[in-house]
């Protein structure tokens, strides 16, 4: 079966500066792969110029068989199949928390007020936050703030879903609440690329982590041979300095 | 809910403090008003001035002309307010728009920002007001009617680059989220950039207003019958300047209301931003 995404010697520079060195990576329909590594290994940046918020210097990004690093493709429409969460949520302040979760379908996708209405409450009601529909995002704690914005990232019923590093703003006791709503996305065959610090979390989510540094995959596998018996020298090295 | 007796003992010496200041504030006020009452009427040309500028007998006569002078000014001030705004959102992301098809736009809306922020209204009042009808190509129009269109040209000017400021003062992590929603340029200014821009630009929109406010007084050096003009006629039947302060009173009393709804709106911005403290 050919991979929902597939990513070809992704190379990105800024100011002369190599982020990405030539990334290779499938990732299956229904798969969640989790990308570790230190900060400014590339993990964003990669998840970036998958969703073409960021051009690829080199390589090909493929979704579903279209290659979406065509630069005549319509970037507007990739978009709208992938589904983004940010590290600082970025809700819309000036709108209520139903109104920034409907937005992509009222006006991209063109739904119905009162469909999208409904789609939306369904969303906030399995994330839990269905009486806070009404409220403008700064009434909300850090943690129902990324709630909603997974839900708005949801609303459009994206094909693949990129998770910035979603807990990394947030306070510990927050965390727990939206990576429960994460594994519960899993269950329901969400395929998802995140990147995080949470290795509890990769290890209890990935199906297959990935480790970033320098700008190149190093290792990957599944969590459990990841974490116990990884045989990169660098891999060990950046775990080890994780368990300190 | 009960409150300790400790907390009711700071209350009412936080409740004298209040009084006191009160009591302090209108003295201090009285005293000063009387100075200038006072300082006035010792200076030799008082009596002149009195019964040049403030002949109650004279303000009486011309107020009926002046009142009918100021309607034609609000007029103006209201039609212009809603086109100024309007046209400067329009020039505002004109001048933001992205791509290589748009640098004429986008010359074009910076050299007329340049242009007429830098020239004084005055001169774009006769500009527009003697100098276009005086091309004989537009049918005859009122004076009123040069006057609205040369503020508009000179306040959007102004207002666009307010606008433009707030929009880019909108954090770019917005731009980010709308567009990997899938929202197009257009959407996202239209939807997401916009709203927020606004609500940050209102407080410097009103004090434009207030601004306006008054410059469309300027709109009688073309001839049209306004508060000003109709103060002029007054004046010069009765060589006497009281009709001139009438006006100018008039749009103050036209001004207050919009001046202190800034203020109350401002200082709400920041309790706003300043939620939690009391220094």
């Amino acid at each position: 079966m050919s991979p929902l995404l597939r990513l070809e010697g992704i190379r990105k520079s800024f100011a002369g500066q190599e982020v990405l060195r030539g990334v290779d990576l499938d990732v299956a329909e229904h798969e969640v792969v989790v990308l570790v590594g230190a900060s400014g290994s590339g993990k964003s940046t990669l998840l970036r110029c998958i969703n073409l918020l960021e051009q690829i210097d080199d390589g090909r990004i493929v979704l579903a068989g279209d290659d979406i690093s065509d630069p005549r493709v319509d970037a507007d429409r990739v978009r709208s199949r992938i589904g983004v969460v940010f590290q600082h949520y970025n809700l819309f302040p000036h709108l209520r928390v139903i109104d920034n979760v409907t937005l992509a379908a009222r006006h991209v996708h063109k739904m119905g007020k009162t469909d999208a209405a409904g789609r939306g409450l369904r969303l906030l009601t399995r994330i839990g936050l269905a009486d806070k529909a009404r409220e403008y995002p700064d009434r909300l704690s850090g943690g129902q703030q990324q709630r909603v914005a997974i839900a708005r990232a949801l609303a459009t019923d994206p094909a693949l879903l990129l998770l910035d590093e979603i807990t990394s703003a947030l306070d510990p006791e927050l965390v727990g609440e939206v990576l429960d709503l994460v594994r519960s996305l899993k269950e329901q065959g969400a395929t998802i690329v995140m990147a995080t610090h949470e290795m509890a979390f990769a290890r209890d989510v990935a199906d297959r982590v990935v480790f970033l540094d320098g700008g190149v995959i190093v290792e990957q596998g599944a969590p459990d041979e990841f974490f116990d018996h990884p045989r990169e020298e660098r891999t060990r090295r950046f775990l080890a300095r994780l368990a300190h | 809910m009960t409150v300790s007796a400790l907390e009711l003992e700071r209350r009412r010496y936080r409740a004298g403090r209040a009084r006191r200041s009160v009591w302090v504030g209108i003295a201090s006020t009285l005293v000063f008003a009387a100075l200038v009452v006072v300082g006035l009427s010792l200076t030799p040309g008082w009596p002149v001035v009195r019964s040049t500028f403030f002949d109650l007998g004279e303000a009486r006569e011309a107020f009926p002309r002046v009142l009918q002078g100021i309607w034609l000014n609000i007029r103006v001030l209201l039609t212009s307010a809603v086109v100024i705004l309007l046209f400067s959102v329009i020039v505002s992301a004109l001048r933001t728009l992205r791509g290589a098809v748009f640098l004429p736009v986008r010359l074009l809306m910076t050299g007329y920002t340049d242009l007429f922020r830098g020239m004084p209204l005055i001169i774009v009042l006769y500009l527009v007001g003697f100098g276009i009808p005086a091309l004989g190509f537009f049918p005859r129009l009122p004076a009123e009617f040069w006057g609205t269109l040369a503020l508009v040209v000179t306040y959007t000017a102004y207002v666009s680059e307010v606008f433009r400021a707030g929009l880019e003062a909108v954090h770019p992590s917005q731009r980010l989220a709308a567009r990997a929603l899938g929202l197009s340029y257009g959407q996202t200014l239209r939807l997401v950039l916009l709203p927020q821009a606004l609500r940050k630009v209102t407080p410097a929109l009103m004090n434009d207003f207030v601004s306006l406010q008054k410059d469309v007084g300027l709109i009688s050096v073309l001839g049209a019958v306004d508060a000003v003009r109709s103060a002029q006629i007054e004046t010069s039947l009765s060589f006497n300047f009281t009709p001139y302060l009438l006006a100018g009173l008039m749009f103050v009393v036209l001004a207050i209301p919009m001046i202190r709804l800034t203020d109350w709106y401002s200082a709400r911005l920041q309790r706003r931003e300043q939620m939690g403290s009391i220094v």
